[in-house]
């Protein structure tokens, strides 16, 4: 069988096209845009060196805060996903009657568009009338009642409570197709000997389960390093720049026509993501036989 | 003794239930809280209590589709999200398929070099020069090429792995009974790939749906703009009317919603794939 003529190269080439035109292709020129002068009010780029990169390192601007804002928000829903997403996977693979009801529930957030959620909870987090406050006060807990998103202290916090409610749902579908793969025997085993439930999770769950661990926790560090929707639709960096991430700043700077530092904040992402990207992508095209 | 066990063990049962639900109520709360919130008057709404009205206004909804004008922006979103679905699933088989049977180097390096888009960010700021390049600069065919290239990588993915578990030798018996290289593709091979294509597409349609950002940077003008984007506008004009708001947030959310009900198992099979292996 002549594979090139069962199987003809030019079925991929529309793939292809689009893909390295409009997807690779602007990275690729985002590097190299990064070393000029180019902005809205001028077509003609000059090089101009590493001058965008001095901008954004400098500590005159505030840019070394928004990354920082970036890692810190990866770390923290990095682990808060994984770990909330680990107990609600544990819990629902145990004999819990609505299963599925459960399951659907808890995924729903994932379906809905970020920016509706980002509205939902603008109006949960209203410091006068919202239903958080609203029930803080029900119970007497008038002290506890904040101004959330709107005071610069708590806004990073509640801008990364609300991306983890939405975004749990997800490490714990993972996690329980993850369990569920686990096979019967070692829990059997385990009862024979008479472990107990925390035994089990600890010496068997656990270990068996640090493959799927070490995917989600990559998928939520990229997902991290390239969060927009969520920040932008609650606070879009505010208070101040409480809540400033690289994407929110790189739209910012787009919007003022500042072409060559938002580029330059794109490829700091660019970078940052393809390194994490690639041991990704191994693990993930690992098992498909001859490729890796 | 045993009867002690026993009620240990229905009292475990117990709490893990009520855990399960008191989860799920935190989940649901702020979902319900939009719902209920769109049958009340502008008062009532004000409150922002989550409870249900006496007397549901169901016209909330048909000033909300006339003053947000729904409508445009509805057929927006559902040309934006077919045409990718539809674009996006053909281009992706076509390349996964050859990639995955014709396992040359230059497929094998090929595969890699699309699957590394799962995890590269996009350069909005020269994608823009490129657009403008490409004469796609604010117009709806360049948004539904956008979705269509951004998701390839993914979609790709999850067909080249469908696609390795075919068995070759329906490939070789087609062959020998004479069928050309595009028969054998629609004729048998796409049949069999039913259930991943209907991932693909649940997936697509709920991505493209739910994306604002790339209309936010590459569409100029509000007649263009798909429902998210509508809504999240009409929530910066009528921010005091937040019963309008809900039934607009209602039904920009009904169409995935309703997807996520029928297709819940094609998308947790698509989700999944890739990061549970043994």
């Amino acid at each position: 069988m002549n594979k090139n003529r069962v199987y003809p190269t030019w079925f991929a080439l529309g793939a292809l096209l689009l893909y390295v035109v409009l997807y690779v292709l602007p990275s690729v020129m985002g590097l190299g845009y990064s070393f000029t002068d180019w902005s809205e009010y001028s077509w003609e780029v000059h090089f101009v060196g590493l001058e965008n990169f001095k901008t954004v390192f400098s500590a005159n601007y505030n840019y070394v805060r928004v990354l920082l804002n970036t890692l810190r928000f990866t770390a923290v829903t990095t682990i808060a996903k994984n770990a909330i997403g680990l107990m609600l996977a544990v819990l629902l693979t145990k004999k819990v009657r609505m299963l599925n009801f459960h399951r659907a529930v808890m995924y729903m957030p994932c379906v809905l568009s970020a920016l509706i959620v980002g509205m939902i909870f603008k109006s949960i987090m209203d410091p006068k009338v919202g239903l958080l406050n609203t029930a803080l006060r029900a119970v007497g807990l008038n002290g506890l009642a904040q101004k959330w998103i709107y005071d610069s202290k708590l806004a990073f916090p509640s801008v990364m409570a609300v991306d983890i409610w939405k975004g749990m749902g997800y490490i714990m579908t993972i996690l329980i197709a993850g369990i569920m793969s686990i096979s019967p025997v070692y829990y059997e085993a385990a009862a024979i000997d008479g472990g107990n439930a925390w035994q089990c999770f600890r010496h068997i769950t656990l270990p068996m389960l640090t493959p799927t661990l070490t995917v989600t926790t990559v998928l939520n560090v990229i997902y991290g390093l390239r969060v927009f929707d969520t920040v932008y639709a609650l606070t879009n960096g505010g208070p101040g720049f409480a809540t400033e991430v690289l994407y929110t700043a790189v739209y910012k700077e787009f919007s003022k026509g500042r072409y060559a530092v938002g580029t330059t904040l794109s490829t700091i992402i660019t970078l940052l993501t393809l390194v994490v990207g690639y041991f990704m992508i191994k693990h993930m095209v690992k098992g498909e036989g001859d490729l890796a | 003794m045993n009867s002690m066990v026993k009620r240990r063990q229905s009292l475990i049962t117990f709490g893990v239930n009520a855990l399960a639900w008191l989860l799920s109520l935190i989940l649901l709360a702020p979902l319900l809280l939009i719902l209920f919130n769109s049958f009340k008057t502008s008062k009532e709404a004000s409150a922002m209590a989550l409870s249900l009205t006496a007397n549901p206004q169901w016209s909330n909804y048909s000033v909300v589709i006339e003053k947000g004008k729904l409508g445009t922006t509805f057929f927006n979103s559902l040309l934006y999200s077919v045409s990718s679905v539809l674009l996006c699933t053909l281009l992706s088989t076509m390349a996964a398929y050859v990639m995955s049977r014709n396992r040359r180097k230059l497929h094998n390096f090929l595969y890699l070099f699309i699957v590394l888009g799962i995890a590269m960010p996009i350069n909005f700021v020269t994608l823009m020069r490129v657009m403008q390049v490409t004469k796609l600069m604010n117009k709806k065919i360049g948004i539904i090429l956008l979705y269509t290239a951004t998701q390839i990588p993914f979609n790709v993915f999850l067909i080249h792995s469908f696609v390795g578990k075919i068995p070759v030798e329906i490939d070789e018996a087609a062959v020998i009974d004479g069928a050309p290289a595009t028969g054998l593709f629609i004729q048998i091979v796409l049949p069999l790939m039913k259930p991943v294509l209907v991932t693909v597409m649940v997936l697509t349609f709920l991505n493209t749906w739910n994306e604002f950002v790339m209309p936010l940077y590459f569409l100029d003008s509000s007649t263009k703009w798909p429902m998210t984007l509508a809504v999240y506008n009409f929530f910066g004009m009528y921010f005091k009317d937040w019963n309008l708001v809900c039934a607009d947030i209602v039904m920009t959310s009904a169409p995935v919603v309703l997807v996520y009900l029928l297709g819940q198992k094609y998308i947790v099979a698509g989700m999944t794939a890739g990061a549970v292996k043994g």
